[in-house]
């Protein structure tokens, strides 16, 4: 029996540069030990977790596709099922709108933790992860009350609704709910991270959890990207 | 404890890419006002193409990786849309079929004309 030996080859780099790309790719796949040179094993695993991701959230919205593409009767218009009134006028897909600034926002304050947590600036960090958990929370809320005015105001259930086909339903809840459960866990971790981090349980690192967790909240965004645009405009 | 490549730049390009993701977005909302047809669709795709791939390589980071690592997050969902085309061309036949077999009473757009009678 033969341990893995082998010499962990570094890849002929500039300390700040990036590797150059087809070298390093066959470099990375052809050496022994570890496949991904220099990246930290947290970051690794969270793609993995988030390429999985996708595959879920493909899934439903290719389901999506294909239940919508099927039926014989009309698809609901989304603009008119998600309008706001204003002062009297139906604004469509206001709240979906202010939704979507907000998780873009979230976004941007993850961004700068990112960035600050690289400058060792802990304090700044936690604040901004705070704050992109606060309004990661302010959407999860909205989507609440989007659900309860659906369901209670509307009578949109999961086999039949007013407005048109009756798998509507089924694919808005099911789609959106599993979102917005991502989005849930995602405040719940992003507050667990900016606990610890102010407590100074990352002190010895070089504080990529704070990009690790970045990268999660960034998906969260991303899959919002592709609902917004395929199920409230399409 | 790793060699890795920078991880910082400098906060400009993350300002600039959130500036332009709130740009494209209320572009995208305002497809809502054109009419449905090949440009609204178009326009949906595109926007949202763009705001996908700013927000992965930009902040999500991926432009400075590696290329292995780019290779693991961006071509499994590139061979996605292989299932996303079968997948349209099946509900596409499930739909015509619907149509042919039991569209008693259902109305939308002109129902296409049966020219069989193989079912009688």
């Amino acid at each position: 029996m033969t341990c893995a030996v082998g010499v962990e080859r570094k890849s002929v780099q500039g300390a700040s540069e990036a590797p150059p790309l087809m070298t390093s790719f066959s470099a990375d796949w052809g050496s022994d030990i570890s496949t991904l040179k220099g990246v930290p094993w947290g970051k690794a695993m969270m793609w993995v977790f988030l390429v999985s991701d996708t595959f879920i959230f493909t899934c439903f919205l290719v389901g999506y596709m294909a239940v919508r593409m099927s039926t014989v009767e009309p698809w609901p218009n989304p603009s008119e099922v998600f309008a706001l009134q204003v002062f009297g006028n139906s604004v469509p897909l206001l709240l979906i709108a202010i939704m979507t600034f907000i998780l873009i926002s979230s976004s941007g304050t993850m961004a700068m933790a990112v960035n600050m947590g690289y400058q060792r600036r802990k304090d700044a960090a936690t604040s901004l992860i705070l704050v992109t958990a606060l309004l990661g929370a302010m959407f999860v809320g909205m989507q609440a009350f989007e659900w309860s005015k659906l369901i209670l105001d509307e009578g949109v259930r999961p086999w039949s609704n007013p407005f048109g086909a009756p798998q509507f339903g089924a694919v808005f809840f099911m789609v959106t709910g599993f979102h917005g459960l991502h989005v849930s866990a995602g405040v719940v971790y992003l507050l667990t991270i900016a606990f610890r981090l102010r407590r100074g349980k990352y002190d010895e690192s070089n504080f990529e959890i704070v990009e690790i967790t970045g990268l999660y909240w960034h998906f969260v965004d991303l899959v919002w990207v592709f609902i917004f645009a395929l199920f409230y405009l399409w | 404890m790793t060699d890795e490549p920078s991880q910082q730049h400098p906060i400009r390009i993350y300002l600039i890419v959130w500036g332009l993701l709130f740009l494209i977005s209320a572009l995208s909302y305002m497809t809502d006002f054109i009419d449905r047809g090949f440009w609204r669709w178009a326009l949906i795709l595109l926007f949202m193409a763009l705001k996908a791939g700013f927000i992965v390589a930009v902040f999500m980071h991926v432009r400075w990786e590696r290329l292995a690592l780019m290779a693991v997050v961006l071509a499994p969902p590139i061979l996605l849309l292989v299932l996303v085309g079968l997948m349209a061309i099946e509900s596409d036949y499930t739909r015509s079929i619907r149509f042919e077999y039991f569209a008693e009473g259902v109305q939308e757009e002109a129902l296409p004309v049966s020219t069989s009678n193989k079912h009688n």
